[in-house]
C-alpha cells in the first residue's frame, strides 16, 4: 500500500531543512510558502529518505479568498505519496514559481493552470494558454466565470481584440 | 493474329498502310478498353479481397456482391469538383496525368497476350518496357512540381527517389533472362518458357527481386509512402481532384494489372501451361495469370506493414541491387558453361535460398534473428 | 554549397494517422525532427468546470466521456474517488465485479490501441480488424451488463449499478476459452516481423529518468524499465487478492511499450479468471443516497487505468456538487515530454512514437 506521508511528518521533514517554508499543516497537506517552494520541491526530490522524484498531479483549486495550487508527489521508490498546497492571494494577476526544472511533468500541468484559473509560473519556460485558444477572455475555472454560452464567449474574445 | 483476320474480310486488296492502320486502330483500342477494364476490375478485387483477409465483408451493398463499386468509385471521383489551384503551371499541371496514364497502357501494347498478338510486335519489345518504367518517373515531378505546393513537391522528390532506386535491380534482373534466350523480345521470351520451363522455376532469385522492386515502382506496400497517409509530406497528386485525379487513380491500378502481365509473361510463361494449352485459348490463360499475380500484389498490400523511407532506400541499394548483380553473374556463368535445364534450376533454386537469408543476415535487423525479450521477471512482487 | 532551411509542418488536428484532434506543429531540417509543439484544446469541452454544477452522482457518465476507449476505469476511479470523499464503502460483490469490468475494459482498450499502432504503421487495417473483432466480444458483453457499448455509467459510487444478468458468466467464460489462443496467434503474427520491428526497435527510447521525471504512467513508464504498477503498489478494490505479474520493458523503445501491452492483456486475463471463481454473492451496491454531500474535504484517488495513472482529485464544501473536480490524464501527461521524444527522429518515426504512447484526446483536452 501507498503510504501517505501525513502532513504533521512532511512538515518535519521539510523544516529540518527549511525551518521558514511551512506555513501551515491542513489536514494532510503541508501549505507552504511561496518564497521556499522550489528549494523544498528540490529538496524532496533529492533527500534519499524521501525521494518524492514522481510528480502525480498539479493543479489549482479557487477558494474565492485565494487560489490553491496542489501537488500531489509520489515517491517511487519508498511507496509514500503526499501533499503540497501554495496559496496564491489576490485575484487579478495571482502568481506561483513554476517547479519545471525539479519535475518535468510540471511543464504541461502548469501551463494548464494558468489557461484554466490564471495562475501566472514565474520561471516556467514557456507559458502559454495549451486548451484554450489565444485571446480568451478570461479564465473559465475560476468561480467567477459563468458565461456558458460559447457564441457570447466568441464574441467577448473578439471584442477585447 | 488481327492481321490474317482483316486480310480475310475485306480482302487482300487492301494497301499496307490502311491494314496498318486498321489493324494499329483495333489494337488500340482493344489495349484501350482493357486498361480501363483492368482499372476497374482491380478496385473491385482489390477492396474484396483485402477486406475478406480482414475477416470484413467489403463493398456489397453497390449491386451484386459490391460489383458495381467501381462504377460508383469512378462516377464520384469525375463528378468531383476540378479544383485548380492557384500559380500552377498549367501546362505542365494539365499534362501529367495524361503522361503518367500513358506507362501502362502502353506496356499493355507491348506484351504479348497469344502468339503474336502483342500490339505492338517489335524485336526489342523488353527494352521499350524498361524505358516506359523510366517514363513513370518524370509525370510524377511534373505534378509535384507545377502544383505550387512545397508539400506536394517534397511528395513528389520523395516518390522519384524510391522509383528511380528500384528501377535499377527491376531492370538489372532482367537482364538474366535477356542473356538465357538471346532475345529481346518478350515473345520470345515466352516461346523459351514454353520449351524450356517457366524462369521463375529457372531463376528464382531474378523472379523474387523483379516481383519486390516492381510493387516498390508501383507504390504498393510496404513500399507506398506516398499511398499512405503519407506521413506529413503530401503525396504528388495531392492537388489533384475530379477528373485528372480519377486519371492518377486509374493508372495506379491498370499500372499494377500492367507490372502483374509483365510478370507472368517473363516468369510464369505467358501464355504457355504445358499439356494444358489446348483446352482454352491462350490469351485465357494469360489473362489469368496477370490477374493471379495482382491478387499477391494485393495480399502483401494487405499484409505487411509500411517500411520508413531510409529503410526503403536502403534496402533498394543495400539488398536487391547486388542481389541482382550476382544473379546476372551465376547466370551467365551457367550459360557460358552450358549446363542442363534441370541443373540450372535447382542450383539457382539453392542459390537463391541462400544468397536471401544469408544477405538478410549481414544486413538487416541486428543480423541475428529476433530474441524475445523478458519482460515478467519471478517473483514479480513490489518493486 | 546546398544549404537546407528548416520547414514547418502541421501534423494537423484532422490526419490520418493522430488520434483524435492532436496537432503537431513540427520544425523540421529535410527528415529530421528539429522541434515538436503540441498544440491541444481541440476536444476542450471544459468538463471539469461542468462537474461543478453537476451532483456527485451525475458526474459519473461526464467521466465516461474523457477517456472514451476505457470507460469503466474512469467510472471506477471517480467511484472510488467520491467513497472516499464521502466514506462509502461498497459490498464486496461489488468490488469483485468492478475488478473483472476493469480488467475486461483494459483488454479492450490494449486491443484497440495494438490494432491502431499498426495501422499507423501502415498494415493497413488487418491486425486491427482482427483485434477489433475480439474487442467486438467485449463490448457485448457489457452490452449485456449496462446496455451500453462505449458510455456505461456502470460503476458508480458505492458499488455498480445492476447486477450482471445470468447470460454473462457463460459469456465471459467462453471468451476466456477462446480469446488466450487468438492473442497468441496475433503475437505470433506480429512480434517477429522484420518491418515492424525495424520501425520501432530503438526508435522513441524513453529513459528511465525523463520516465519519472514526466511522471509517465502505465506501459510507457514500465517499458521504460520502472516497475510500477497501482494495482500492485497501492492495490484497490481488492487487487491484492488476485496473482498476477507486471510486464516490464528495458529499452523503452516503441517496442516494448508494444509488448507490454500484449503481457498486459495476458496478465489480464488471469484476473478475470480468478475475480470470476471468487465472486461472492450478496448485494452490489451501498446504500447510497442520490444526491450525495460529503462533508467538507478532499480526495485524490488514483487508478490503473489501460493508459497509466489515472488520478481524481475532488474537493468538497459539503455541498450536493463538487467544488472542483480535476481529472489526472494520463494522456496528457504522458505527452509532455514529446518534444525529449521526437527531437532527433525522422518523420516517420513520429507516427509510430505518438502511436506507441496510446493517447485518448478525450482525456487530454477534457
Amino acid at each position: 500500500m501507498t503510504a501517505v506521508m501525513t502532513g504533521p511528518a512532511l512538515a518535519e521533514a521539510i523544516q529540518g531543512a527549511f525551518p521558514t517554508a511551512v506555513a501551515e499543516v491542513y489536514g494532510d497537506a503541508v501549505v507552504l510558502d511561496a518564497a521556499a517552494l522550489v528549494d523544498v520541491c528540490q529538496f524532496l526530490k533529492d533527500a534519499p529518505d524521501l525521494a518524492f522524484d514522481y510528480m502525480a498531479s498539479l493543479t489549482a483549486v479557487d477558494y474565492l479568498d485565494y487560489f490553491e495550487v496542489v501537488y500531489h508527489l509520489l515517491s517511487l521508490g519508498h511507496n509514500r505519496s503526499a501533499v503540497l498546497k501554495l496559496r496564491c492571494y489576490g485575484r487579478k494577476a495571482p502568481h506561483a514559481p513554476s517547479v519545471t526544472s525539479v519535475w518535468k511533468a510540471a511543464d504541461f500541468q502548469e501551463r494548464e493552470v494558468f489557461d484554466l484559473f490564471g495562475i501566472g509560473f514565474d520561471g516556467h519556460p514557456d507559458l502559454r494558454r495549451i486548451m484554450l485558444f489565444e485571446g480568451f477572455p478570461g479564465h473559465p475555472l475560476r468561480k467567477d466565470f459563468l458565461e456558458f454560452d460559447h457564441r457570447k464567449i466568441a464574441a467577448m474574445a473578439s471584442e477585447a481584440e | 493474329m488481327i492481321n490474317p483476320w482483316i486480310i480475310a474480310t475485306f480482302g487482300s486488296a487492301l494497301p499496307g498502310w490502311l491494314l496498318a492502320t486498321i489493324t494499329g486502330a483495333i489494337g488500340t483500342v482493344a489495349v484501350l478498353v482493357f486498361t480501363l477494364v483492368s482499372a476497374l476490375a482491380a478496385i473491385w478485387i482489390e477492396r474484396k479481397l483485402i477486406s475478406r483477409m480482414q475477416v470484413r465483408y467489403g463493398p456489397n451493398r453497390v449491386g451484386p456482391k459490391g460489383l458495381l463499386q467501381p462504377f460508383a468509385d469512378a462516377l464520384k471521383v469525375i463528378g468531383k469538383e476540378a479544383i485548380t489551384p492557384f500559380g500552377v503551371d498549367k501546362v505542365v499541371y494539365s499534362a501529367a496525368p495524361f503522361i503518367i496514364f500513358l506507362a501502362p497502357l502502353l506496356t499493355f501494347g507491348l506484351v504479348p497476350f497469344a502468339p503474336g498478338a502483342a500490339v505492338l510486335n517489335t524485336d526489342i519489345s523488353l527494352l521499350l518496357v524498361v524505358a516506359l518504367g523510366a517514363l513513370g518517373v518524370v509525370p510524377i515531378f511534373m505534378a509535384g512540381w507545377a502544383s505550387n505546393n512545397k508539400y506536394s513537391l517534397m511528395g513528389a522528390m520523395r516518390s522519384i527517389a524510391q522509383t528511380v532506386s528500384y528501377e535499377i535491380p527491376l531492370v538489372l534482373s532482367l537482364v538474366g533472362l535477356v542473356v538465357v534466350t538471346g532475345s529481346l523480345k518478350l515473345e520470345d521470351l515466352v516461346v523459351y518458357q514454353i520449351q524450356h520451363g517457366w524462369f521463375i522455376f529457372l531463376q528464382p532469385l531474378a523472379a523474387v527481386i523483379f516481383f519486390i522492386a516492381g510493387s516498390a515502382e508501383l507504390n504498393r506496400t510496404p513500399t507506398d509512402i506516398m499511398e499512405g497517409e503519407s506521413e506529413l509530406a503530401a503525396g504528388y497528386h495531392i492537388e489533384y481532384s475530379g477528373f485528372k485525379f480519377s486519371l492518377f487513380y486509374a493508372t495506379e491500378y491498370s499500372h499494377v494489372f500492367a507490372v502483374s502481365a509483365l510478370i507472368s509473361v517473363l516468369f510464369l510463361g505467358g501464355w504457355g501451361t504445358g499439356p494444358l494449352l489446348d483446352l482454352v485459348p491462350a490469351v485465357v490463360w494469360m489473362v489469368l495469370k496477370t490477374y493471379l499475380l495482382f491478387c499477391v500484389f494485393v495480399w502483401t498490400r494487405a499484409t505487411l506493414p509500411r517500411l520508413r523511407m531510409d529503410q526503403l532506400m536502403a534496402f533498394a541499394w543495400k539488398f536487391l541491387l547486388p542481389l541482382s548483380l550476382i544473379n546476372i553473374m551465376v547466370v551467365a556463368l551457367e550459360e557460358l558453361l552450358g549446363l542442363p535445364g534441370i541443373v540450372v534450376a535447382v542450383v539457382n533454386m539453392v542459390l537463391a535460398v541462400v544468397l536471401i537469408v544469408q544477405w538478410t543476415r549481414l544486413l538487416g535487423s541486428n543480423g541475428q534473428s529476433p530474441e524475445r525479450r523478458v519482460y515478467i521477471q519471478r517473483p514479480a512482487t513490489a518493486q | 554549397m546546398v544549404t537546407s532551411n528548416p520547414y514547418m509542418v502541421n501534423m494537423g488536428p484532422q490526419h490520418p494517422s493522430t488520434h483524435g484532434v492532436l496537432r503537431l506543429r513540427l520544425v523540421l531540417d529535410g527528415e529530421q525532427v528539429l522541434r515538436v509543439e503540441p498544440v491541444l484544446g481541440y476536444l476542450h469541452s471544459s468538463k471539469e468546470k461542468l462537474q461543478e454544477e453537476h451532483t456527485y452522482l451525475q458526474t459519473v457518465p461526464i467521466t465516461d466521456r474523457m477517456d472514451y476507449l476505457a470507460a469503466m476505469t474512469n467510472n471506477l476511479g471517480v467511484s472510488l474517488a467520491i467513497e472516499k470523499l464521502a466514506g462509502i464503502q461498497s459490498p464486496p460483490r461489488a468490488e469483485c465485479l468492478r475488478v473483472i469490468m476493469s480488467e475486461l475494459q483494459r483488454l479492450a482498450s490494449h486491443c484497440f490501441a495494438q490494432g491502431v499502432f499498426l495501422q499507423d504503421l501502415g498494415a493497413w487495417g488487418s491486425p486491427l480488424m482482427y483485434f477489433l473483432r475480439e474487442r467486438e466480444q467485449i463490448l457485448d458483453m457489457f452490452e449485456m451488463v449496462c446496455g451500453a457499448r462505449l458510455t456505461y455509467n456502470y460503476i458508480r459510487p458505492g458499488g455498480v449499478s445492476q447486477d450482471i444478468p445470468p447470460q454473462f458468466t457463460p459469456a465471459v467464460n467462453s471468451f476466456l476459452d477462446t480469446f488466450p489462443a487468438k492473442l497468441d496467434e496475433y503475437e505470433e503474427l506480429l512480434w517477429k516481423n522484420e518491418i515492424l520491428r525495424a520501425r520501432t526497435v530503438g526508435v522513441g527510447v524513453v529513459s528511465r529518468e525523463l520516465a519519472v521525471s514526466a511522471a509517465f504512467s502505465g506501459p510507457m513508464l514500465r517499458a521504460s524499465g520502472v516497475q510500477w504498477d497501482l494495482r500492485k503498489q497501492d492495490p484497490y478494490c481488492g487487487y491484492q487478492n488476485y496473482e498476477f505479474d507486471i510486464p516490464v520493458g528495458q529499452t523503452g523503445d516503441c517496442f516494448d511499450r508494444f509488448m507490454v501491452r500484449f503481457y498486459e492483456m495476458r496478465e489480464s486475463l488471469k484476473i478475470v479468471r480468478q475475480a470470476l471463481d471468487v465472486l461472492p454473492p450478496g448485494e452490489w451496491k451501498a446504500a447510497v443516497p442520490i444526491v450525495i454531500r460529503p462533508p467538507a474535504g478532499e480526495a485524490f484517488q488514483m487508478i490503473e487505468s489501460p493508459r497509466g495513472m489515472l488520478g481524481y482529485y475532488l474537493v468538497s464544501d459539503g455541498g450536493a456538487n463538487p467544488w472542483r473536480f480535476h481529472v489526472r490524464a494520463p494522456s496528457f501527461i504522458n505527452l509532455g515530454a514529446l518534444n525529449e521524444m521526437l527531437v532527433g527522429t525522422t518523420m516517420a518515426d513520429v507516427v509510430a512514437i505518438v502511436g506507441s504512447i496510446d493517447i485518448v484526446m478525450g482525456e487530454v483536452d477534457r
